[in-house]
């Protein structure tokens, strides 16, 4: 960077993947002047810049993209618009009254402070403690994401005989990238009955190149020392009891772990964020703001998307609460609706909401789904047993978020509720 | 011939680095040797690292006075040495009248061992640590246990050994003794064994043969074996007894305490625990096995651990699960030399009367790790007891100089680091948060670390939350780097644990 950084801006955003390219460009274009964005890699994009595969922006640009492409086109604007960014700098502490501790190796050690923040640090992968597999802990166990990051980002091949374990999106992704670089993929191991990925992927990159995959299935035990050498999978029943009998040796060098995504909120909660248990992200309203004043949050962090479309969507939201919260345009104390997840939701975001934007702009709820209905859907809002808003959807598998969008005519009926009740049922 | 040593030391655990640590004072020349690609990877490697009180251990045996004598000693060596040490106390826990009646034993079994203690009540626990489980009916409260980093305490102690003059060779294996009189085939006289006195001058090892008056064994698990080649106590046996440990997210579940459970016949039990990292250990079970090598954890060891968890601290939660991992205790069967003891899992410490120019360790089970610096002690007694002169070094140097450890620094202090060395300003570990500049001092210390594996243990990075997912494609880099090494020859634990196989097509065009 060519200009001196100052040490107090408007807004300040934590992360510059695609929540943060999106909440910084329109903090800006909303009348935050001095606008900030800080990420720990050397480029801004995020994990989009290993995400080299298409089938992102098609909701944003109407254009199936790769990930750094799409990336690219934020990351354009945001420089074209005079946005400021610190790369290869880690957040180390935001306080609750907004100042910001980071260190780089090239922009040193720096104390800032900003109006308002977004933080959009995205999500890691769980791990293989996380789901407890039994053996040994040798080399060649690995989350999907790194062996992503090897592959496409540094260039190398951390292994030639893979097993996958899980159907995310990020493991059925790499089991096809793997094979177009000459690996084997031997299977994909899914303990529920479903898939926990979107079912394009599993067409485009399992089905399309005869990669099995198991559901119900799991690894019983990783076997090797120093490399994994094999593993023995297993059928599991419907309580995910293995079922006796089942065990199958598959030889492999690798195996990777595609076992789910967690926001990753160690800043937030340093900050004093709320977080809401079942997300594992802040607890946020309409405007993507959490429980401290002035920090807004955006994409991954809150809650685990499934279209980083969005994400971006999220980001420009959270962008313009921010700089509402400089230019002093917003409603310092909204009467919050709280929404809850009915029938078949897991949760929904965002967790309460203010009537009044209904009356400027619509509100997305969106909703994962507890389990599978392979049928037609009702999504419906209600308060008690009155019917607020509804539609209706093909299916609902918890793969795929569910959204339903409250819009004006919502509001009369939005600002009387007492609670936001929302479903997933059989038509 | 090449020139003769005078002591070798097998093994580069705990037990081996105190004993390095403590001979490199004296004049004399010493060869350490560890088969691993790194020290520390045994039975030090996975333990609850605690340093106990000794209120636990059989009075009169062996373990009792190592333990009580080396329980004081850590206050010094820690600073001298600058490794993690704490002396937090500890607690043991009563759940339900029955155990309650067992904490007087316990408090009687503390007071023959000189080991101070207390009972109690139930309230008072209850306010010390607010998460026990409330069926609490009272505590043995003994305020000298302490929490140690067993890892930097071994790493610690070896630097200064190898900086004091002690030569360590990684990657070598004992194979064999070299006999007094031995043909240079290497092949050994059986008949020699038998003999009473017969004498090691050396050993032959998988880099080669080297030759010393003394040899140390300090082998831990392999202790065992290690003796039997020295025709020594064939009856002893080391049975590995597994233990299986789960290490929960500090920012979810924050214990202030060391807690055990009331013990069993077997073993001090699974207890909760605080560690130096702010992550709360839980473990281990006690199973006995046969592979030596075998670190599995397993679906039963997990869900009894898992348990006796529970049992202590009701409110732990799965979910707040960042690690599992098992270690393995080297439980011997030595009998108590005394023979009024009754106790038949002693340490042996000891010159054998039968073979000339060996000390023999064996057992270094649980106490071991505490015991380690008063083990060192008695095996410089028992050397000069031997004749051995054992003069001081007058260039001795009991310090160690610590390393930067950027997360332990203050807001200010890490400012003047980062400005004064920038790759202490670059985070490779986020949840650990680990930086370049700690991950490059480790690689390039007196005792290299060359592995993944060997960085882990030195600086803790990996072992947050993200399992160093977001960290090893960058620490393969830097290893790469420093070491002058393709990416394709970094390992987690030496040779046979590489990590990558090949270069991508493109990359490789």
């Amino acid at each position: 960077m060519t200009h001196t950084l100052k040490s107090h801006y408007d807004v300040i955003v934590i992360g510059a993947g695609p929540g943060g390219l999106a909440a910084a460009i329109e903090a800006k274009k909303h009348g935050a002047d001095d606008v900030l964005l800080i990420d720990r890699d050397l480029e801004l994009g995020g994990i989009l810049l290993q995400c080299i595969h298409n089938g992102f922006g098609v909701e944003t640009f109407k254009e199936d993209l790769p990930g750094p492409s799409y990336a690219q086109r934020f990351v354009n604007e945001a420089q074209t618009i005079g946005i400021e960014y610190l790369l290869d700098t880690i957040v180390l502490e935001v306080t609750p009254d907004r100042r910001v501790y980071t260190t780089g190796a090239r922009t040193g050690f720096k104390e800032l402070s900003a109006k308002a923040m977004v933080f959009s640090m995205g999500c890691r992968e769980r791990t293989r403690a996380q789901i407890r597999i039994p053996g040994p802990r040798p080399a060649g166990v690995f989350t999907a994401g790194t062996a992503q990051r090897w592959v496409n980002v540094e260039g190398y091949m951390p292994g030639s005989r893979f097993v996958v374990l899980g159907s995310g999106d990020i493991g059925m992704i790499m089991a096809r990238r793997l094979t177009f670089e000459g690996a084997k993929v031997e299977r994909v191991l899914e303990v529920m009955p479903y898939l926990s990925g979107l079912s394009r992927n599993y067409v485009q990159c399992l089905l399309d190149f005869d990669i099995p995959l198991q559901l119900q299935h799991t690894v019983k035990r990783i076997i090797g020392k120093n490399r994994v050498e094999a593993v023995e999978a297993v059928a599991v029943d419907d309580q995910w009891q293995f079922i006796p009998g089942t065990e199958e040796l598959i030889p492999c060098d690798t195996l990777l772990l595609s076992v789910g995504l967690i926001p990753e909120n160690e800043l937030s909660q340093k900050a004093g964020v709320a977080l809401d248990p079942v997300t594992a992200g802040p607890y946020v309203d309409d405007g993507f703001l959490t429980s401290v004043p002035g920090i807004f949050a955006a994409g991954n962090v809150v809650h685990v998307y499934d279209l980083v479309d969005w994400v971006t969507q999220a980001g420009r939201t959270a962008g313009k609460r921010a700089a509402m919260v400089v230019t002093g345009c917003c409603n310092p104390e909204p009467a919050y609706v709280p929404t809850r997840a009915g029938d078949n939701v897991r949760y929904v975001v965002p967790q309460r909401l203010d009537p009044e934007t209904l009356t400027q702009e619509p509100i997305m709820l969106q909703m994962r789904v507890t389990r599978p209905l392979e049928q037609s859907v009702t999504v419906q809002v209600t308060d008690g047993d009155t019917l607020i808003a509804k539609k209706a959807e093909r299916y609902a598998r918890p793969g795929e978020m569910v959204s339903l969008t409250l819009k004006g005519k919502d509001y009369d009926a939005v600002r009387k509720a007492k609670e936001l009740k929302v479903s997933v049922v059989p038509k | 011939m090449p020139q003769p040593y005078d002591i070798i030391i097998i093994g580069a655990g705990i037990v081996g680095a105190m004993i390095a640590r403590t001979l490199a004072r004296y004049d004399v020349r010493i060869l350490w040797l560890e088969k691993a690609s790194d020290i520390g990877v045994g039975a030090t490697a996975a333990n609850s690292a605690l340093i106990h009180a000794g209120h636990d251990a059989v009075p009169g045996s062996l373990k009792a006075e190592m333990n009580v004598k080396a329980n004081p000693l850590w206050d010094q060596l820690s600073e001298e040495l600058h490794f993690a040490f704490q002396r937090t106390g500890a607690y043991v826990v009563a759940i339900g009248p029955e155990e309650f009646a067992k904490l007087e034993q316990l408090l009687d079994r503390a007071r023959q061992n000189g080991v101070p203690a207390e009972i109690l009540s139930s309230e008072v626990m209850r306010q010390r640590e607010p998460q026990i489980n409330p069926a609490v009916s009272g505590a043995l409260h003994i305020p000298t246990g302490g929490i140690v980093d067993p890892w930097g305490a071994t790493v610690a102690a070896a630097e200064n050994a190898v900086l004091n003059g002690v030569e360590l060779r990684l990657n070598t294996e004992f194979l064999d003794f070299i006999w007094e009189g031995e043909k240079a085939s290497g092949r050994v006289d059986e008949s020699k064994i038998q003999n009473p006195k017969s004498k090691i001058v050396g050993i032959h090892t998988s880099a080669g043969d080297f030759y010393a008056r003394w040899v140390i064994n300090a082998a831990g698990l392999f202790a065992d074996e290690v003796m039997h080649k020295a025709g020594v106590r064939p009856e002893f046996k080391i049975t590995p007894r597994r233990g299986e440990y789960f290490v929960m997210d500090r920012n979810q579940l924050q214990l202030n305490n060391v807690l055990f459970p009331v013990p069993t016949a077997v073993s001090k039990g699974i207890l909760v625990t605080m560690t130096l990292h702010g992550n709360t250990l839980v473990g281990p079970n006690a199973e006995n096995i046969e592979d030596k090598t075998d670190v599995d954890v397993t679906p039963q060891g997990m869900a009894e651990t898992w348990a006796g968890g529970l049992k202590l601290v009701p409110g732990l939660k799965q979910r707040d699960i960042i690690a599992v991992f098992a270690g393995l205790r080297p439980a011997g069967n030595a009998p108590c030399a005394n023979p009024a003891v009754d106790y038949a899992h002693d340490f042996i410490i000891e010159i054998p009367a039968e073979v000339a120019g060996f000390v023999n360790l064996g057992g270094m089970e649980s106490p071991a790790l505490t015991a380690a610096p008063a083990i060192a002690a008695r095996v410089v007694e028992l050397l000069q007891g031997a004749g051995e002169e054992l003069r001081e070094k007058a260039a001795w140097n009991p310090l160690r100089q610590d390393r930067p450890v950027f997360r332990h620094l203050t807001r200010e202090e890490q400012a003047a680091l980062v400005a004064q060395d920038p790759r202490y300003g670059r985070v490779i570990c986020r949840c650990e948060t680990v930086t370049e500049g700690e991950i490059v001092a480790e690689i390039h210390a007196p005792i290299p670390a060359t592995t993944y594996d060997a960085i882990k243990r030195r600086t803790w990075l990996g072992t947050g939350r993200c399992l160093g997912g977001f960290d090893m494609p960058r620490v393969v880099e830097i290893l790469a780097r420093e070491l002058g090494k393709n990416p394709l020859e970094i390992s987690k634990k030496g040779p046979g644990s590489e990590f990558l196989f090949r270069q991508t097509k493109e990359a490789a065009l």
